[in-house]
């Protein structure tokens, strides 16, 4: 009992250390934007990859039943990505798997999350919230070469 | 009921006929939360085979339509029924009184219709929203007014323990609650304060569905439920919990712990279960990182009760042994009934929650979350903790709940010996399973992963086979369920030494009470006033933002 409250308490040190020191935070971006005008609304009417400097890119993304906009972006192996998705209909997921990019895509909401590729590779990007009949092919890809 | 309690000549007989009367309402509870789990689990076992691509779902009665009947009819059906009726046997059974059941049928039949108004509007293909039921999905308005339904049946239910209570404290003033009637009205209250959200949210929902409305808040309604969703898990807890405490004891001779413990455990149970929702929201856009954490901090606040527990029970496990003349761990261990499915059940259950607590601290772990969240890791972890824990400590308590309350001896009793243990097998290897593949990152709540043979979905596979495994292996245990349950009813007769299922006393030792610990009340207020502290800042932010309204969309 005692062990356990101790290890409760070194814990939530641990998780607060990580939080402040290294931003380890969850994907918590607060920005609205009108869910029925997502197509006309700077930037996501253009959605894609932006390069911001060298090795930094900005990744904008529409999620809409049932596919991902852009469908595929390449970037050079190192690059630090961070991702802006909103959705345009209903609630979708964001989910890079095993990459620790995952964020909910609320309609609504702008949300981000940024990761840096170091592996080379085909990664799979999919929708991991239910959206409706034709989920399970909610897919991308991001290319690292 | 009324004319029958009439006829009694003596005070003897009215008690004697009420009691009757309470025993077939609990009864009715009970059949109608093992008929729901026989359903559910046959759904369940369809979504593994599809899931692992052996078989595949017809697209008029796609995979998606099985999953909202699945979760609704598990999580929100089978638990629900079967705990009011628990607490109604706790309450009923432990205050002697000539009452009137009426307020508990009403209770019963509100919740009944919602559930079939509900069950229909997903099975004729209206409400393919899943057991979450996220705006914008648009379900038909029957769909949320069954959930509505169900809800308020359940306050009804809640009313009538509180009025009993109320009744005892009038009557035996000075005297405490019987512990197993304070567990109730203790695990009834939170609840109450829990579907508070749910009320709120069908305030949205309701008038958008039948197009008074033309747009609906998204992050709000996510808010509203999930505000409902934690606590939603630890009434399953602390119905699974009340069982441990005061009925398995009594299983092999043993006592309650203590009495101010287990009441102290509850209280904290009723504090501390609500302020904790936006630990299912860490990755939702739209609310600060900062309020996230504070639902970290009383999430954790929240496993000291589990840590209480844990250590009582096995104290009672322990000083039953001694005085039995049993030392040693594994002589203990041996010593205990496992035979017994009564307390094989819930024993099984509890080993099985200690891992479902180590991955909810996992889950719990802000920034860890990212790495599981919505893969199917989350999935094997509520398996193994209602479909663990809660589950399995119900159906042990079928086994002994419908003997008493009928009369008659437990039909096929090797058979419901069989039944725990494969439970037990065949949730571990699913839930094993489904936590691998969710390390893998799988998502959850998709009916096919193969993603056309992409790269990292590969990976997955071998595990959803396995997973389909032990989701057969549990399907098939349910079936042996629901026959040893009926089969107690239908085959067997009454006996002539009617078998009980009684209450653990307390352990002579155990300190007093301390009487501030039955100020339910008081309590109640203080548990709502954390609940409105840990909620008022996100949904202030929330509506402070003017976030623009979504449309609703039926998109299956």
């Amino acid at each position: 009992m005692t062990f356990g409250l101790a290890m409760l308490v070194v814990f939530l040190g641990v998780i607060t250390t990580a939080a402040i020191v290294d931003g380890f935070v969850p994907p918590s971006h607060v920005q609205s934007i009108d869910p029925t005008k997502v197509s006309q609304t700077p930037p996501f009417d253009h959605p894609g990859l932006r390069k911001v400097a060298d090795g930094a890119y900005e990744a904008y993304y529409v999620a809409r039943i049932f596919s991902f906009t852009p469908s595929s972006i390449e970037i050079p192996a190192g690059s630090r990505v961070t991702f802006y998705v909103t959705s345009a209909d209903v609630e979708h997921g964001f989910s890079i798997p095993v990459t620790g990019v995952n964020t909910m895509v609320t309609p609504g909401w702008v949300s981000q999350v940024a990761h840096t590729f170091k592996d080379r590779g085909t990664f799979l990007l999919v929708c991991n919230e239910y959206c409706g009949a034709g989920h399970q092919v909610m897919a991308a890809k991001v290319v690292v070469k | 009921m009324a004319t029958a309690l009439g006829r009694a000549r003596t005070a003897d007989e009215a008690l004697e006929l009420s009691r009757a009367g309470g025993d077939l309402l609990v009864l009715t509870h009970v059949y109608t939360a093992t008929l729901v789990l026989g359903i559910g689990a046959l759904f369940g076992m369809l979504q593994g085979l599809s899931r692992a691509n052996l078989i595949v779902m017809p697209a008029s009665f796609d995979y998606y339509r099985t999953l909202t009947a699945h979760g609704v009819l598990m999580a929100l059906v089978f638990t629900t029924f079967f705990i009011t009726g628990l607490f109604t046997y706790s309450t009923y059974r432990t205050i002697p009184r000539v009452r009137s059941a009426r307020l508990g049928w009403i209770g019963y039949c509100v919740m009944l219709v919602g559930t079939l108004m509900a069950t229909v509007a997903i099975l004729d293909g209206s409400a393919t929203v899943l057991y979450t039921f996220y705006a914008p999905l648009k379900a038909s308005p029957v769909f949320y007014f069954g959930a509505t339904f169900l809800v308020l049946g359940t306050w009804c239910v809640a009313a009538d323990i509180f009025l009993n209570v109320a009744w005892f404290k009038a009557h035996n003033p000075g005297k405490r609650i019987p512990l197993p009637a304070f567990l109730a009205t203790c695990t009834m209250t939170m609840w109450i304060i829990a579907t508070l959200g749910v009320v709120a949210e069908m305030g949205l929902l309701i008038p958008w569905s039948l197009g008074w409305t033309s747009g609906i808040d998204v992050g709000l309604t996510r808010m509203f439920f999930w505000y409902f969703g934690h606590p939603l898990v630890y009434f399953w807890i602390m119905a699974a919990y009340a069982i441990w405490y005061t009925l398995v004891p009594a299983r092999f001779g043993g006592r309650i712990f203590s009495d101010g413990l287990t009441r102290l455990a509850f209280i904290m149970l009723l504090l501390l279960s609500t302020p904790v929702g936006l630990h299912h929201q860490y990755l939702d856009p739209g609310i600060s990182a900062g309020w996230k954490w504070m639902h970290t901090v009383t999430t954790y606040g929240v496993v000291i009760p589990s840590f209480m527990t844990a250590f009582a029970i096995f104290a009672t496990f322990e000083i039953a042994a001694r005085k039995a003349g049993v030392r040693g761990f594994f002589k203990i261990v041996r010593w205990l009934p496992w035979k017994d499915p009564v307390f094989a059940g819930p024993a099984l259950a509890m080993i099985l929650f200690i891992f479902g607590g180590f991955g909810g601290i996992v889950n719990n772990s802000y920034s860890m979350d990212v790495l599981v969240h919505n893969t199917m890791w989350i999935v094997g972890h509520f398996h193994i903790t209602v479909g663990g824990p809660a589950a399995l400590t119900f159906i042990g308590a079928t086994y002994g709940l419908v003997p008493a309350l009928t009369g008659r001896k437990l039909f096929a009793p090797r058979l419901a010996l069989v039944q725990v243990y494969t439970w037990f097998i065949g949730m571990s290897i699913m839930s094993v399973a489904m936590h691998w593949a969710g390390l893998l990152g799988s998502p959850r709540r998709t009916s096919d992963v193969s993603y056309f043979g992409a790269q990292g979905a590969a990976t997955w596979h071998a595990h959803m086979l396995w997973a389909a495994a032990g989701g057969t292996i549990v399907a098939i245990s349910v079936l042996m369920f629901i026959i040893v349950a009926t089969g107690t009813y239908v085959a067997n007769r009454r006996a002539d030494v009617p078998p009980t299922f009684e209450f653990a006393s307390t352990n002579e030792d155990a300190l007093e009470t301390p009487p501030v610990l039955d100020n339910l009340g008081r309590w109640g207020a203080v548990a709502l006033g954390l609940a409105v502290l840990a909620y008022a800042g996100p949904v202030i932010q929330q509506i402070n933002a003017h976030a623009y309204l979504a449309p609703g969309m039926r998109t299956w």
